[in-house]
């Protein structure tokens, strides 16, 4: 178990103040002039040398991002936009991070801000997390009452944060139609290139991270690139957030070290498996948009973005959704898939009508009302929305649907088979071609 | 998607205005982002002209928006109808939005569904005496709480059909709730057998300010170290002169026969390469030798990186994507034992050092051309824009 000091989000489940006075104690805002003092390159340096990999999902890494963003400035200002669209299912972090832990996530803005030359930061958060956003501009306003951010800081980097705020739409996290919201436009993404480092928000340089990967940022410099990266696996280093929902006996957040074994993380925080690890179906390791894997390839497998790609899937946000033996696969993955239709932005033609093709055929598989050969077709279908529309809301549609049918393409027959041979009036449906 | 319309003419109302503390709330608004770029605040705006509102939109309160951000009305309407949590018609005084997606699905927000129909009806119907309305929405991101309902602001977790019950009761007799989760947890802690975050050090302030002392090592040691790379440049400026004829052809004779020797028996003409673009004579030669000079000793072998046997899976990266190698650098790392890219990005310098004098022909080379970061982004899936891979920023 990774040790308490090693530990980023020291106030995760709220058992202390959020305020700046409680913050403080717990380190937050310390030194943070040191940081800066040490110059951008520094800080960009540190953080390209700490190995963090975006915590939104891609995994992409962090301090390469920042380097993307125009050195000399070319008379536009540039931007830091956080992405707090919290919208993945099964991830619920960032949540924790805004309302108990915000002070880490408003120094880390100012910190990012200072490396990429932007004055003015934006935080994008999901429009129903209403008590968060009050939380955090709670924060922030007692972040500038203590001269902390601001015009005339005590830092002498002049910077202001401001909390926007969205209304209910899962694609808003996606970089691109989040600046279209933020523009206040309907959130469709944009084509690439241009990408936001030149062309971002209001047409500036904009970067666009995650509240987690933000909020880490000031204690990876404060104690340097070489601790958090000696936490975890090469390439898969640091300290990471992990939203275990689903069938184990305690659900909760925790904040462990990248690579930590799948039965180790369910063991020791979550207190097992319900009904025991005999009773475990499937995992789907990383929030709703990557493929499930089945009991006996996850069990023993170290969390992270290598391992679960090689199990062809992926750590995604690390928001584990535990599944085991009463759980009806084929429904949780129909409602999933219902969940892509719902959130479709209808941008692009394969996603908007695909998501609701597939969608329907799934609620039918779920019911066993349909063709055994309907099966190839779906997969044949979610390999042609997958990459062939703007942004990754289509892959994120199809993958589900593709790990459901590789590792349980049994439970579909059956489901199927049982319905046939069940008298009913009316004819079976096939879907058209 | 799914389609939103308005709601008929029959209830919408005649017209809408922010009321007067509404229209303070909306200038500091609008003063949150540059000017001219008022659009921005079109979301907080309708959701502030919702909540004005008994929680829904009428078609008044969309024009109203788009004549006060001087927005064309059509903008607005598109935005009022994309965005989900803008209610089109009316609802009840608490109006329960029940999270559907998988991680409550999975912990039994069926039966939470059953319930409500039970207690209000079917869905967007508002109840007789018009305190409740309900919604299936997707995924409210509070997961490790599941299954949740939100009703109005407030969230309300680890429910059961008996808890989702008694606080419908509780709502409709006007009796106080409590928010958040209703099984006894406080937050998204594991109840009742919370491991971590128990050292009482991290919260009496004695931990701040530790970080200090190391990392003014940490600096100082940086500073001098860059200082002593300029200097070695600068030393290397300095004798560039009378090196340089000697140490030029040097390389450049070595890149010649390179492709030749790479694969002899190869079918495919490799030479076609353009490895003489490569950075090898082209950079600046004379540097090279003076600043070797300064170099450490060599590394010992403890410093040997972990190597394989054989490449993972029988299938080894594509080594030649990294700026600078070439097929028989590529062939020299495989013999070594080197197949994949997060076996370099993994590498320390003393590693990296430690490779790099056993290059045979190629010393220094990993070093200068950066691999450990080239393989960094390699090993995450990114992918150069030509096949010898993308020179490192200098």
């Amino acid at each position: 178990m990774l040790h308490d000091r090693d530990r980023i989000f020291t106030n995760l489940y709220g058992r202390q103040d959020p305020g700046l006075k409680a913050a403080l104690k717990r380190g937050n805002w310390d030194g943070t002039r040191h940081i800066l003092a040490m110059g951008r390159d520094w800080v960009i340096d540190e953080m390209k040398a700490s190995g963090l990999r975006g915590r939104g999902g891609a995994g992409f890494p962090t301090g390469m991002k920042w380097s993307f963003m125009p050195k000399v400035s070319d008379g536009r200002p540039h931007y830091l936009v956080v992405n707090a669209d919290e919208s993945e299912p099964g991830t619920c972090k960032d949540r924790e991070i805004m309302r108990h832990d915000p002070h880490l996530l408003v120094e880390g803005c100012l910190i990012a801000s200072f490396a990429m030359a932007a004055h003015a930061a934006y935080i994008y958060i999901r429009g129903e997390y209403i008590a968060e956003r009050i939380a955090l501009q709670k924060a922030v306003d007692e972040a500038y009452a203590a001269k902390l951010v601001g015009k005339d800081n005590v830092h002498g980097y002049p910077f202001d944060i401001y909390v926007h705020h969205g209304a209910g739409a899962y694609i808003c996290g996606e970089e691109t139609a989040l600046l279209e919201s933020l523009e206040g436009k309907k959130g469709q993404p944009r084509l690439k290139p241009p990408f936001p480092a030149n062309m971002g928000l209001y047409g500036c340089p904009t970067t666009v991270n995650n509240v987690e990967s933000i909020a880490v940022a000031g204690t990876i410099l404060r104690r340097g690139a070489s601790w958090f990266n000696s936490i975890g696996r090469p390439n898969n280093v640091g300290t990471k957030l992990f939203c275990v929902s689903g069938h184990v006996n305690t659900p909760c957040n925790v904040e462990e070290a990248m690579g930590i074994p799948f039965r180790e993380l369910i063991d020791t925080h979550c207190g097992g498996i319900r009904g025991g690890w005999d009773n475990l179906l499937a995992v789907i390791p990383g929030g709703s948009s990557v493929p499930c894997v089945p009991a006996e390839q996850i069990i023993d497998a170290p969390m992270d973005f290598d391992t679960l790609r090689g199990l062809k899937s992926g750590l995604g946000t690390a928001a584990v959704i535990v599944m085991d033996k009463s759980t009806d696969i084929v429904r949780a993955i129909a409602r999933i898939s219902h969940f892509y239709k719902h959130e479709s932005c209808g941008q692009c033609t394969p996603c908007r009508e695909g998501t609701g093709w597939m969608a329907r055929v799934m609620m039918r598989m779920a019911e066993g009302r349909a063709q055994k050969r309907e099966i190839d077709m779906l997969l044949d279908v979610s390999t042609r929305i997958e990459g062939h529309t703007i942004c990754a809301l289509g892959d994120a549609a199809a993958w589900p649907i593709q790990g459901l049918i590789r590792h349980f393409r049994h439970e579909i027959e059956k489901k199927i088979d049982q319905y046939s041979a069940n008298p009913h009036s009316e004819p079976v449906r096939v879907a058209a071609e | 998607m799914s389609v939103r319309r308005l709601a008929p003419d029959a209830v919408q109302p005649a017209s809408f205005a922010f009321d007067a503390s509404n229209r303070e709330w909306v200038k500091a608004q609008i003063a949150k982002y540059p000017p001219g770029r008022q659009a921005s605040a079109v979301i907080p705006l309708l959701w502030q002209a919702q909540k004005q509102a008994d929680g829904w939109l009428s078609k008044a309160a969309i024009e109203h928006v788009a004549q006060v951000l001087e927005m064309p009305p059509i903008r607005v309407m598109e935005v009022a109808t994309f965005y989900t949590m803008f209610n089109l018609e009316p609802v009840g005084t608490y109006f329960v939005q029940l999270c559907g997606t998988v991680p409550c699905h999975c912990m039994g927000a069926e039966d939470l569904k059953k319930t409500l129909k039970a207690r209000i009806g079917d869905e967007r119907h508002v109840s007789a005496d018009g305190k409740f309305s309900w919604l299936e929405v997707e995924c409210l991101g509070a997961c490790t709480n599941a299954p949740m309902v939100q009703i109005n602001d407030d969230y309300f977790e680890d429910l059961t059909q008996e808890t989702l019950g008694r606080l419908l009761d509780d709502l409709a007799a006007g009796k106080p709730v409590k928010v958040g989760p209703q099984n006894g947890r406080k937050a998204s802690e594991p109840k009742d057998s919370i491991k971590t975050l128990l050292d009482p050090a991290l919260y009496d302030g004695s931990l701040v300010g530790g970080w200090k002392k190391a990392f003014d090592e940490r600096a100082a040691a940086q500073k001098k170290a860059k200082e002593e790379a300029a200097k070695a440049a600068e030393a290397a400026k300095a004798a560039a002169p009378a090196p340089a004829p000697a140490a030029a052809p040097a390389p450049a004779a070595k890149a010649g026969p390179e492709p030749a020797a790479a694969k002899p028996a190869a079918a495919k003409p490799v030479p076609a390469k353009p490895v003489p673009a490569k950075p090898v004579p082209a950079k600046p030669a004379p540097a090279k030798p003076a600043a070797k000079a300064e170099e450490p000793a060599p590394v010992g072998d403890e410093f040997k990186p972990d190597l394989l046997k054989k490449a993972r899976g029988g299938k080894a990266d594509d080594l030649e994507l990294i700026w600078g190698v070439g097929p028989k650098l590529a062939a020299m790392l495989n013999r070594m034992g080197v197949y994949h890219f997060d076996q370099i990005a993994g590498w320390t310098d003393q590693n990296l050092a430690w490779v790099d004098q056993n290059l045979e022909g190629f010393k220094g080379r990993a070093k200068r051309d950066d691999w450990i970061g080239q393989s960094k982004k390699l090993a995450s899936g990114w992918r150069p824009t030509n096949a010898a891979g993308d020179k490192p920023a200098e």
